[in-house]
């Protein structure tokens, strides 16, 4: 087998890969009655065309990327997180908390902390379904999935009532949120005419955390080894159990501090919506960026302009935003499968062998 | 079912068939004939199951053809086979553990089927008539996992004739079973033979003299040998079968009178089921010696090991390691105290097989100042040690970087056993070292074990294999449902009084 | 012991959509594929449940043949997603945990791009009523409790033992719990294990699909896209600690719903219990159970989330 053919069967399949994510899309699309070439150039280009679109995709890779980052470490060290949805939340409610508490604190002390407390409040989300599967063998993705719920119930009582923003009472409004919060704990936004905050670099730094953690401590290397094959890495004496609820505090502080950095740098105060499938796209992320650093970066950066673009389909084609799901619930399909294939050194040689065999048959017929 | 033609003559020719990177069946041809027994002998990874498989429809092969009673025949699944009169009872029985006898040969009792009922009485009254034939009792309603491993034998043979075989595969039919059931067995494929012609696979040169009246030998794929066994001997066979003499290093060096390491008293283990797998079992190891563990798998070899190493909970007793009692201490510790291990199943125990060799090699000691500095992995000093370790230990392997996992057998089991020595263990645990390697990788390793023995290092060796107990082991000791039935000295072992043991027979005198 | 009565007949016309959906899932695990994705068919199975009704009325009532041609739609949908999911970790024999999201996803993305393209807003169906059943609903305190209820609930708790017979008694449900527990002798003794998850894959998807439209039609008499609120992951969960048993998880069922029927009748009441930690019970409940419930793995499918492959060297 020659290195040219691995190389072109492996990009052949990424290719028929993306084909197939976009004909399934294409037959939703088809149901409504959308222009599907439209559609797709206004998903995947229109957020191209200003800074400001431009600035707002940046927007949502940034939390995008952390909880990504968060995700990626719980799947390599053998858990799968699904809770990061409650856990950015739960990790909102702890920087608000913090914010209101102490408004007046200076700013290098303030956002610290109270990132901090995001980054805590998510790690003990993340810690709950750690725990339970080490000592209990509860399956994570039943108790992260049920922790989500519980999690925005939670969110929601207290917006409603103890975080509720005085003024909205006064008022009568009701609107279940905070009270703006102090100025010392704003992200500066760099990009004039834009959102666009200095959690971008934040992410950046995270990422080059992760990429040292995972792979250049040993820490990293048992987290990684218990994950590859619990079993083995037990026998080598790592403590996979331990490691495993270490990688769901990670994860969850990660989605917990992402929570922070929205808060931060884009709202300044605690509304609903907030995580807005963050959660769930964090896992696509995650895959789609091959769970490692470099591949997240841009990852997020094209999941942003899926979630922006779909938003502006509304608007132009006709088509509601909720088609972001969709495409995000095929990619992960197509993913999972595709890297099925991809791993299949079996399949690899019979399509090589046929391919042989039409040579042979070509040089005999043109013989 | 009406009354089905005999099978007089079965033929496999020219059949090809093609793995990844190996060539598992290379252009075969045997047959059977009426009344004929053949033997299909070859070493672990020779390729007989895959034929056997081949011949059940499991597999297609690439070329070649099978002819039943003249007329050729396509197999394009089990169902095809078992149409034709073929019935297999493989080597890891085909039951599902939670369902009854009855339920299990319904399963493949298409008759008794019709959509909205399951007709058991009709495969009730089967299963009575075919054991009334050939003497064959079960009990239809026990479920798979009451039964023995001898007992779940016969359930298969049962299930293979209520299906309509008229001819019997069976691999490795012998390798669960006691010397004492053995011996039950081949009488009864003596009966069975007068009207079904059988093909039965074993690597059990005796067995295959006391059964078969034709041998095939199969090597890497291919037939190296046929003939009819009454004409040959036993080591003929063998040499035939692994193509040069069978010489294993042997132990022939004194043991020492060293002071005991490994002092294990009246352990008492649970297995995964619940029920205890050791009882007040008790063994001692002292430096320099070699313990063989003798015994059918499935006595409590596995859950023995692992309680020593940390790896499932002892319930009383105690393991003093160098005089340290080391039960239910986590791995890391045992680990940290010295203990080697080379576990039985190399690729999901031994290795991580999606990282790489070098990375595989400091499993154990990613702590090491060796090999990190703060937390910081050392990325020069492992490459070093693996690059040291791959010429020391003659690693094939592209280079040090690829996947563990996609390494030979042999090759696995020599990064395993680079990394547990190389650490300087001060005693080694080696559950069936050579299971499955050929005859150059199991020479390497016996040559290494039998050089830690020398340094002083004291080894239990658990194998299942007599000749490897035989060959190396100072003392033997003999494991039996979960206790040691006795412990001979090399001048006493040899596989009679063994196997006595094995069987379960504390005392020499009642056989 | 008004309030009692309340719950209970409460209690059970809610348990009917997690019931459905968990007896289809158990269909799925006995055969060895476990199909988070259950809450993404049941989002689909609840707007095409009432979509029927309402393209032709409009919101307004309908002849009842509308609402079955929805339940029926709804079900072959769910097929046709539990199939989808069979592709992926069957064929492709993906990981089932993570894919079981991605198909979620794309049920719930899916319902709610047709739903806004579709219908829109919040419009409301008729839906279908209660069906007490004469004379028996008289009854006092058994009556409400167990005779005035929908059709839909009457045929679901009949489907408890009659999931029961399938599973135990009939020759296809034999080859499922064969195929979920040792697909390798299933296979050996000529069963086409990959066909039979198809099929049980099929079931599940239908049965989803189903309890979807039971929520959109006889529940809450509209589709939004929290309608399904966790149910179908609760159905995955319930599966598994009602050890793969009709009976069982029909008991677990009813647990969740009694505890969901609480939570609104102290509503009624005025207890000043906070709203939200009332909600959020069943969920905490679901996970409080799973920590506490030994594996009885004997009992079940043992080989639940391996994908099969007969060529794999064992």
């Amino acid at each position: 087998m020659t290195k040219q053919f691995r190389i072109l069967y492996k990009v052949s399949i990424i290719i028929l890969a993306i084909l197939a994510a976009m004909l399934i899309g294409s037959i939703i699309l088809m149901t409504i009655g959308a222009d599907v070439f439209k559609t797709y150039l206004v998903i995947l280009f229109e957020p191209l065309k200003t800074t400001l679109q431009l600035s707002e995709v940046l927007l949502r890779a940034i939390p995008l990327t952390i909880i990504a980052l968060g995700i990626s470490v719980a799947y390599r060290s053998g858990i799968i997180n699904i809770g990061a949805e409650g856990q950015m939340a739960m990790g909102i409610l702890g920087t608000t908390a913090v914010a209101l508490a102490f408004p007046e604190l200076p700013k290098p002390v303030l956002l610290p902390m109270a990132v901090l407390a995001g980054a805590i409040s998510g790690g003990v989300w993340g810690f709950i379904p750690g725990f339970l599967k080490a000592k209990l063998q509860v399956s994570e993705l039943l108790s992260t999935v049920m922790l989500n719920y519980i999690a925005a119930q939670f969110y929601t009582f207290l917006l409603r009532g103890p975080m509720l923003d005085p003024a909205e009472l006064t008022m009568g409004s009701g609107t279940p949120q905070s009270m703006r919060l102090s100025r010392n704990l704003w992200l500066n936004r760099f990009l004039p005419g834009t959102r666009l905050h200095t959690g971008l670099f934040f992410a950046l730094a995270l990422a080059l955390l992760i990429y040292f953690l995972l792979w250049k401590t040993k820490y990293g290397y048992k987290m990684r080894a218990a994950g590859a094959s619990a079993r083995a890495a037990k026998y080598g004496g790592i403590s996979v159990t331990w490691y495993l609820v270490i990688a769901m505090v990670i994860s969850g502080a990660f989605a917990g501090m992402a929570g922070a950095i929205e808060i931060a740098g884009v709202h300044r105060r605690a509304i609903e919506g907030i995580t807005g499938g963050y959660g769930f796209s964090g896992i696509v992320v995650a895959l789609f960026g091959g769970l490692h650093p470099a591949g997240i970066i841009p990852a997020s950066f094209f999941f942003g302009l899926l979630i922006v673009g779909a938003d502006m389909t509304q608007r132009m084609v006709g088509v509601p935003a909720n088609m972001v799901n969709v495409l995000q619930g095929v990619i992960i399909l197509v993913i999972v499968a595709t890297k099925m294939i991809l791993a299949d050194p079996y399949l690899m040689e019979k399509v090589w062998r046929k391919v042989q065999g039409l040579g042979k048959k070509t040089k005999e017929v043109t013989a | 079912m009406e009354p089905q033609k005999k099978i007089t003559s079965l033929r496999m020719e020219h059949i090809t068939k093609r793995f990844p990177g190996v060539l598992a069946s290379d252009d075969i041809t045997l047959s059977v004939g009426e009344g004929e027994v053949l033997a299909l002998v070859g070493e672990n990874g020779a390729g007989k199951t895959t034929l056997m498989n081949i011949l059940m429809g499991l597999y297609q092969p690439d070329e070649g053809r099978i002819l039943i009673n003249g007329e050729e025949v396509h197999f394009k699944s089990p169902n095809d086979a078992f149409a034709a009169g073929l019935g297999m009872v493989h080597q890891q029985y085909m039951l599902v553990p939670n369902m009854t006898v009855l339920e299990n040969i319904a399963l493949g009792y298409k008759q008794a089927w019709s959509p909205l009922k399951l007709d058991l009485t009709m495969v009730r009254d089967r299963i009575n008539e075919i054991s009334k034939k050939y003497g064959l009792y079960v009990d239809p309603d026990a479920y798979i996992w009451q039964l023995s491993v001898g007992e779940q034998q016969r359930v298969e043979l049962v299930k293979t004739l209520c299906l309509g075989a008229r001819f019997l595969i069976l691999d490795e039919p012998t390798s669960a079973l006691t010397p004492q059931e053995t011996d039950e067995l081949i009488v009864l494929l003596k009966r069975m033979s007068s009207e079904l012609s059988i093909i039965f696979i074993s690597h059990k040169l005796q067995e295959v003299k006391d059964l078969s009246s034709k041998i095939s030998i199969l090597r890497h794929g291919a037939i190296v040998f046929e003939g009819n066994t009454d004409e040959h001997s036993p080591s003929d066979i063998a040499a035939l079968m692994t193509g040069h003499e069978v010489d294993l290093p042997q132990n022939d060096e004194a043991a020492c009178n060293g002071t005991p390491v490994l002092d294990i008293k009246n352990l008492n283990v649970k297995s995964d089921r619940g029920f205890l797998a050791l009882k007040n079992l008790n063994l001692t190891i002292r430096c320099g010696e070699i313990v063989g563990l003798a015994g059918v798998s499935g006595n409590g070899q596995r859950e023995l090991a692992e309680a020593i190493n940390g790896l499932r909970k002892v319930e009383s007793g105690e393991i003093l390691f160098f005089g340290e009692n080391i039960a239910n201490k986590t791995p890391y510790h045992i680990i940290e105290a010295g203990m080697g291990y080379i576990p039985e199943e190399r690729n999901t125990e031994g290795i991580v097989p999606s990282f790489s060799m070098k990375e595989n090699l400091i499993l154990k000691d990613t702590g090491r100042e060796e090999f990190s500095n703060h937390s910081f992995l050392k990325n020069k000093a492992i490459e070093k040690n693996a690059n040291d370790l791959r010429v020391k230990f003659d690693i094939r392997s592209p280079n040090i970087h690829v996947a563990a996992g996609s390494l030979s057998g042999g090759n696995i089991q020599k990064v395993i056993l680079a990394r547990e020595i190389s650490r300087k263990p001060k005693f080694l645990i080696a559950v069936y070292p050579i299971r499955g390697l050929d005859l150059g990788a199991a020479e390497f390793i016996h040559k290494q074990l039998l050089e830690k023995r020398k340094e002083g290092i004291g080894i239990l060796l658990v194998s299942e294999e007599l000749d490897e107990i035989l060959d190396l082991s100072d003392r033997v000791a003999v494991i039996f449902k979960g206790q040691i039935q006795k412990v001979l000295d090399r001048k006493d072992a040899n596989r009679r009084s063994l196997g006595i043991l094995m069987a379960g027979v504390k005392d020499d005198q009642t056989v | 012991m008004n309030f009692i009565v309340n719950i209970l007949s409460l209690g059970i016309p809610f348990s009917v959509a997690l019931l459905i959906a968990s007896l289809g899932e158990m269909f799925n695990q006995r055969a060895g594929v476990f199909n988070l994705g259950c809450e993404g068919i049941m989002a689909m199975g609840a707007f095409l449940g009432m979509l029927v009704p309402y393209s032709i009325g409009q919101g307004g009532a309908t002849p009842g043949i509308y609402n079955v041609l929805g339940l029926l739609l709804a079900m072959g949908v769910g097929a046709l997603f539990g199939m989808l999911f069979g592709f992926v970790v069957v064929t492709f024999r993906a990981p089932q945990g993570i894919a079981g999201i991605g198909l979620q996803m794309f049920g719930v993305g899916t319902a709610g791009t047709l739903f806004r393209h579709f219908v829109g807003g919040t419009q409301s169906v008729p839906g279908i009523g209660n069906l007490p059943i004469p004379g028996l609903s008289k009854i006092p305190i058994l009556g409400p409790i167990f005779f005035s209820h929908n059709l839909l609930v009457y045929l679901a708790f009949l489907f408890v033992p009659t999931a029961w017979y399938i599973l135990f008694k009939t020759p296809w449900g034999l080859r499922v719990r064969a195929v979920g527990t040792n697909p390798r002798a299933a296979d050996s003794i000529g069963i086409q294990v990959n066909k039979v998850r198809y099929q049980a894959l099929a079931v599940g998807g239908a049965l989803a699909g189903l309890a979807g439209a039971y929520l959109s039609l006889c529940q809450a008499k509209m589709f939004s896209d929290e309608i399904i609120a966790g149910r179908g992951f609760i159905a995955v969960a319930l599966v598994y600690f009602g050890h793969w048993h009709p009976v069982k998880i029909m008991g677990g069922a009813l647990l969740f719903s009694l505890a969901q029927a609480l939570q609104l009748a102290i509503q009624g009441q005025g207890i000043n219990f906070p709203y939200e930690f009332a909600v959020m019970l069943p969920y905490a409940l679901v996970i409080i159970v799973l920590a506490f419930s030994r594996e009885k793995q004997l009992l079940g499918p043992t080989a639940l989330g391996q994908p099969f492959n007969r060529e794999k060297r064992i």
